[in-house]
């Protein structure tokens, strides 16, 4: 309900002095200390920011890891000190420090993880892009339908439909677009079902979402296995999408080729971001949306059909997410396979938290995660010593810490969860 | 005009609404009054297509409408300002009133400049000073109140219906709001104004219906006395007051001192905060909702835990403890908000009983609930504090409020007590009870434990006290002897420092 | 999200009326005397009505998919306009072999000869139950104190790490080792769960964000620990760990015949155990108190957040009993980062549809081990992928979830409760 605690005067407004960035920052700082200095790799990484067929080709940048390790971490630790002078003087860390921070602590990482061998700039960004489309799409479904106020725990379960039936339509038609549109309806239908059980029903939400990624996962399994093997070659061989070069963008160094020589689907990611973040803000439909999630009854009050506007938006999370799950078997692998999405869609639930219900801090995370799972394949194949496993825990400790950490600043939509009835 | 029609609606076996007839003029301002439970609430959710009424008709102007939801009774000019704020506390004030009709540009984007030119020119015609930018969490509740009424003038209401409006607002603010009724009423708006506060009814009424048990039991004009109203509401003779004696305070019992309490956004919710109450009288603390009376019980029960200062039970420090810590210190407490910090409704009424005596002994022996004994406690404690249900073994959360309270009342005075607090005791309980749990807490106090009592009403406030402490944005506005005119405590309750009145305890604490 | 795990309704518009709308869906059967007096309440109720219905529901829903999909079938459906009465055959037969496959796989072979080898699908099927109805007590008595326990996963590969560990690492006497490493598992599985639970008594997350997390951690912490030589077994080059010792193995039950092991006594005193903690301890009183209402509880001076860390303990503990069982009587070979197999998952499934009482999910977890024992019978039988069976659970699941649906259904009436029924799914 709404507050009811009059806020006192100005003077007494002024917030808890919060120490925490200042002491993440500096713990982050000794600890990339500790490694960069005391557990020396010494040698030489170098950083390939051009391939062959690059139209612009840069030289490689050739780094020494021990002074670079140094100058590093005196940059941090100095980061760090400027953090914790401005919190002492009552003023907050500025975004920029933290942006800086970050950059050259993974830089660091990568300079001491890569120590002797050759890590390929460019590709690891095409691979973080790779990994993340789902992520982001899938962060994207989770984002409207939470926004809305139902928790969608079944993304994983709408990505395993949208790549099955992305694979099925897609060998049938031959055509990609046919597949495209069979993973947007199958995605819609795992949220229908959803919709049908959460709002309809009234069942706790998370259950049906846990229940629904069983469902889904035995039923495409069991349809793989009896349907699908004994025939692969027509009914699980797809055509895939063909990159689509951006005339003169696709040429710029390092760059070009990850955003812009990409297939349809990452473009309909691109796009599906700006519109998901405008329409959510500047919209009528993100207006009543967020009103729903909010406040159902005030969204009530004042004649906008909560349930019909909530079974709406979930399923276009649904169609969403199924176009997220089309990027497994259209986008990168090009064929279903059993349980392919391997946990895509918690890790996208996990984006969609660590972004604070927010579009495009949620594709930012997603990113970085997708980032860490493809740096562990990058290092791994560079014959890093860092266990892979480690690399591939990242995401979900990252997460853990956000939710512990962050617990009191991360307000979700308040009515996310609760299915609305009227007497 | 609107008119309603023999509206009936049942819940289940309960009918909350029988065959109300209701008519309201425009420029009329029409109360409907009547006591918690009576149904007005439910009348009004009709009226606003919120319920669907199970027989008769709602007409305006002669026409017969049938409201499928919300949408169609704005649609129809109906507006209303609900007892719970229908905002969404997220949104700013623009974006609150555009909800549901938003000025959208050509391209389908948000007009927020519209939205706010309407916001301002709604607030600029009454001269309500409301910025549209704000966000509603960050806005008093005044002024939050405010905000509803534009949403409904925005939409142009021709019948507004004002439910409980003055429950939250300080004597001040509710002043503000009769005059903006007034104002309304002057351009013609029809008002429904719903309360079950006779002061008000009286000052700005033009017709007044009563209900009782979901129907209309009379209609009175704004000359009737208010024991008439009164006696009207309830169906027989109020008594207001409870027999007591003149207290015996004892020895020490309850020493607050230099209590300051910081909520979850770093404001002082309770500020500097100093009294006593001793053994064998009762301290009420009266206080428009939200001035940091429920944080100051919390502070006191161990349940805030940015609190600072002191506060001591026979000397005994109590700040820092746990709540386990303090309840076996002999403190008993009724929270404000039964059905959420008191009871768990699905429970029974045993395990009700036992809810704060789960460890140890009577109840617990080598960590298995001795069922027998449970049980007979709770019959002999059903007894006696006369709590009406089928048996020991149904879920409290099927009795009525009263019953429910009377269990809670049961369960926090079965221990020893040195201090007992309840805060709002007689909160959504039928006049029955009320009178019960007022004899309860009275004879707790002439056991010699010290009793502290919450509440917004000023009748209760005046039924239970030997002295008065009035509370005004976290701070203690003053202490007063038992016999202060309502006025000034009114006063007070606006944060105007009493400067006739001389209570010794006063001199004795500041 | 909210911390309670039934559904909170938003209702609009204050209830004035004195008699709660939301009253409870149904009376508690734990203060009445006698089991049979709960079982006859348990019918009336019409729980049991609905569970029946799920059930026929699912497996119809299960034949659909069989049928559809055979391969006889879609040949015979290309000219059914022809000779309807062969695709009908078809389907039928399809259908008919897949579910008594699955009913000889999982009760009594008939193919078989002789009793002793007939009946030996059923000693499979409780064999299959053992980690089922552990884990799915784990999950229901996080259930009943208000915790979503997604994490058995995680907890079931920390326990088998543990009690794997325990099992090859060390060498104990006869007996000793077995029980040291089922206490090794337990504690490994509390660890874990307990992490979940600490992480929201101190800080608030919620509960389904970390313990889907911590599985993944898990995951990944056990493959890479079967990769080291504290794990992989010598000369292995795959993540596998080592055989477990001959002195750690559960115990057969029945002979060398049957796989039923030691772990089923084990799982039924574990329903014991949980039954009595629910309904007369006083740790169960605060869970059940917490779970229905926490703010209740702690102005009753219940310490929530210390009853989270016990409840995910104790929860977590019973999933780790489920994971030793796994490495100490399922899969005694060694084992791999998939030695949970699901348990973790489908141990919330069984926790739902025993509505999260102990002798429920007993019954619930039987069933389930007799759709694994048959499924996989089937599998081998007919050639019908044993994924049919989870299909068949996740739906039996979500229409008990859904009682009006079912009575639409079968048009059966309506009860009193309403809607109120769906939303105690997992704590009635």
């Amino acid at each position: 309900m709404t507050t009811t605690i009059n806020p006192l005067e100005s003077q007494e407004l002024a917030a808890p002095v919060r120490w925490r960035t200042p002491g993440m920052l500096t713990a982050f700082a000794l600890a990339a200390g500790c490694a960069f200095v005391f557990f020396q790799r010494p040698g030489t990484t170098t950083f390939r920011l051009s391939s062959e067929n690059d139209a612009i080709r840069l030289p490689n940048l050739e780094v020494s890891t021990v002074p670079a390790g140094v100058g590093l971490t005196i940059a941090l630790l100095l980061l760090a000190g400027y953090s914790v002078f401005l919190r002492s003087s009552g003023r907050k860390t500025p975004r920029w420090l933290i942006a800086v921070f970050a950059v050259l602590l993974v830089a660091g990482f990568l300079i001491w993880a890569g120590s002797g061998g050759t890590l390929p700039v460019s590709g690891l960004l095409v691979a973080t892009l790779g990994v993340s489309v789902p992520l982001i799409l899938g962060s994207l479904s989770g984002v409207i339908s939470e926004r809305v106020g139902v928790v969608n725990v079944a993304i994983e379960g709408q990505f395993l439909a949208g790549a099955f039936a992305a694979a099925v339509v897609a060998s049938v038609t031959g055509n990609v677009i046919a597949g495209l549109a069979a993973a947007m309806i199958a995605g819609a239908l795992v949220a229908a079902v959803l919709a049908l059980f959460a709002i309809r029903y009234l069942v706790d939400q998370v259950i049906v979402g846990v229940v629904l990624n069983v469902l889904v996962t035995g039923l495409t399994t069991f349809l793989f296995t009896q349907v699908l093997s004994p025939n692969n070659q027509q009914l699980n061989s797809p055509p895939r999408f063909a990159p689509i070069d951006i005339p003169v963008l696709s040429d710029i160094p390092i760059i070009g080729q990850v955003l812009f020589s990409q297939t349809l689907i990452v473009y309909l990611m691109f796009v599906a971001v700006a519109a998901v973040y405008y329409g959510l803000f500047h919209t009528r439909w993100g207006l009543r949306l967020r009103a729903v999630g909010e406040h159902p009854q005030a969204a009530d009050t004042v004649g906008i059909a909560v349930n019909a506007t909530r079974v709406r938006n979930v399923l276009l999370g649904g169609v969403v997410a199924g176009l997220g799950g089309s990027y497994f078997t259209l986008g990168s692998v090009g064929s279903f396979n059993i349980q392919m999405t391997a946990g895509a869609g918690f890790i996208a639930l996990a984006a969609v938290i660590f972004g604070r219900w927010d579009p495009v801090r949620s594709t930012m995370a997603a990113l970085l995660f997708g980032f860490a799972s493809s740096l562990q394949y990058v290092l791994s194949i560079m014959g890093s010593q860092v266990p892979s496993e480690f690399m591939l825990m990242l995401p979900y400790l990252v997460t853990i810490l956000a939710v512990a950490g962050f617990a009191g600043k991360m307000r979700g939509p308040a009515a996310a969860g609760k299915p609305y009835t009227t007497a | 005009m609107l008119e309603l029609r023999g509206i009936t609606k049942r819940f289940g076996t309960v009918t909350a609404n029988d065959g109300i007839d209701l008519i309201v003029e425009p420029g009329q301002i029409h109360c409907l009054l009547g006591e918690n439970g009576a149904g007005k609430s439910t009348l009004m959710n009709i009226l606003y297509g919120l319920y669907h009424a199970d027989e008769g008709e709602i007409l305006l102007d002669g026409v017969s409408q049938k409201f499928a939801g919300p949408g169609d009774a704005m649609k129809a000019g109906i507006g209303m300002v609900h007892q719970h704020f229908m905002l969404v506390p997220v949104f700013t004030v623009a974006q609150n009133v555009m909800l549901g009709h938003e000025p959208t540009h050509p391209g389908g984007r948000l007009d927020m400049a519209a939205a706010r030119d309407l916001v301002r020119r709604i607030s600029n015609q009454f001269g309500f000073g409301v910025d549209p930018d704000a966000l509603i969490e960050d806005l008093p509740v005044g002024i939050q109140q405010r905000v509803e009424i534009i949403k409904a003038l925005s939409r142009d209401a021709q019948v507004l219906v004002f439910d409980e409006p003055t429950a939250v607002l300080t004597p001040q603010e509710t002043d503000e709001l009769i005059a903006i009724m007034r104002r309304l009423k002057a351009e013609g708006t029809g008002i429904v104004f719903i309360t079950h506060k006779l002061r008000e009814v009286r000052e700005v009424a033009d017709t007044i219906s009563v209900m009782r048990h979901g129907q209309i039991v009379g209609q009175a004009s704004p000359t009737a006395s208010s024991s008439e109203l009164a006696n009207l509401m309830v169906g027989r003779p109020v008594e207001l007051t409870v027999k007591k004696n003149a207290p015996a305070p004892g020895d020490a019992g309850l020493q607050v001192s230099a209590l300051t309490v910081t909520d979850e956004r770093g404001h002082r919710v309770v500020d500097d905060v100093n009294f006593q109450v001793r053994g064998g009288e009762i301290l009420a603390i009266a206080g428009v909702q939200g001035n940091g009376q429920s944080e100051l019980m919390e502070a006191i029960m161990g349940l805030r835990s940015a609190s600072h200062g002191s506060v001591t039970l026979d000397g005994k420090e109590l700040l820092g403890s746990s709540v386990r810590q303090i309840l076996d210190a002999g403190v008993g407490y009724v929270p404000e908000d039964r059905h959420v910090d008191a009871m768990v409704a699905e429970f029974s009424l045993m395990e009700n009983m036992m809810l704060d005596r789960s460890v140890g002994l009577p109840f617990v022996k080598y960590g298995t609930v001795r069922q027998p004994v449970v049980d007979q406690f709770t019959r002999e404690r059903m007894a006696e504090f006369d709590v009406r249900a089928v048996g020991p073994h149904i879920p409290i959360g099927r009795l009525s409020g009263g019953n429910q309270q009377k269990v809670v009342l049961a369960r926090e005075l079965s221990r020893d007590l040195r201090l007992f607090i309840a805060a709002q005791p007689t909160r959504g309980i039928d006049v029955g009870s009320i009178e019960f749990v007022h004899q309860r807490i009275v004879r707790t106090r002439d056991a010699g434990v010290a009793v502290v009592v919450v509440s917004t009403e000023l009748d209760e406030i005046a039924a239970l006290a030997d002295r008065i402490l009035v509370m005004y944005q976290g701070r203690v506005i003053g202490i007063v002897p038992a016999n202060t005119s309502r006025e000034d405590l009114g006063l007070m309750m606006a944060g105007v420092t009493p400067t006739t009145k001389e209570d010794p305890h006063v001199q004795q604490f500041n | 999200m909210s911390s309670n795990l039934t559904s909170d309704t938003t209702r609009s518009a204050s209830t004035e009326q004195q008699a709660p709308t939301n009253s409870p869906s149904q009376p508690q059967a734990k203060t009445t005397p006698g089991k049979w007096r709960t079982v006859l309440r348990e019918i009336s109720n019409g729980n049991t009505i609905i569970n029946i219905f799920s059930v026929i529901i699912a497996l119809a829903a299960g034949a659909i998919l069989i049928g559809l999909t055979d391969e006889e079938v879609r040949e015979s459906f290309g000219y059914f306009f022809a000779r309807p009465t062969d695709a009908l055959r078809a389907f039928w037969d399809a259908v008919a072999g897949a579910y008594s496959a699955l009913f000889q796989g999982a009760i009594y072979n008939f193919g078989r000869p002789g009793f002793l080898n007939g009946i030996k699908p059923l000693t499979d099927t409780l064999t299959y139950a053992t980690p089922l109805i552990t884990a799915g007590l784990g999950v229901g008595l996080a259930f009943r104190s208000g915790l979503f326990n997604i994490g058995g996963r995680g907890q079931m590969l920390i326990a088998a790490g543990c009690a794997g560990w325990i099992g090859f690492g060390i060498q104990l006497p006869w007996g000793i080792h077995m029980i040291v490493a089922v206490v090794a598992g337990i504690a490994g599985g509390a660890l874990w769960g307990g992490l979940a639970g600490l992480l929201k008594a101190r800080s608030g997350a919620h509960e389904v964000i970390t313990t889907i997390m911590l599985n993944y951690v898990a995951f990944y912490l056990l493959s890479y620990l079967l990769r080291t030589p504290l794990l992989q077994a010598p000369g292995q080059s795959n993540s596998k760990s080592a055989p477990t010792a001959e002195t750690a193995v559960l115990p057969s039950l029945l002979g060398e015949r049957y796989t039923l092991h030691f772990g089923f006594i084990l799982a039924i005193l574990a329903t014991i155990g949980a039954a009595w903690l629910i309904s007369r301890s006083s740790l169960g009183f605060r869970f059940r108190a917490v779970g229905e209402n926490p703010h209740a509880a702690r102005v009753a001076g219940i310490n929530v957040g210390k009853t989270y860390v016990m409840a995910m303990l104790v929860s977590g503990g019973l999933l780790g009993l489920a994971g030793s069982f796994q490495v100490l009587g399922t899969t005694t070979s060694g084992f791999t980062p998939g030695i949970d197999a699901g348990i973790g998952f489908d141990a919330i499934t069984v926790a739902l549809l025993g509505r999260s009482r102990p002798w429920g999910i007993f019954a619930a977890g039987l069933l389930f081990g007799a759709f694994k024992s048959g499924g996989f019978a089937m599998q081998a039988a007919q050639g019908i992928p044993a994924d049919i069976v989870v299909v068949i659970q996740a739906l039996i699941v979500l229409l008990i979830a859904a009682p009006p649906l079912v009575r639409a259904i079968f048009r059966l009436p309506h009860d009193g409760s309403k809607l109120t029924d769906s939303k105690k799914v997992a704590t009635a």
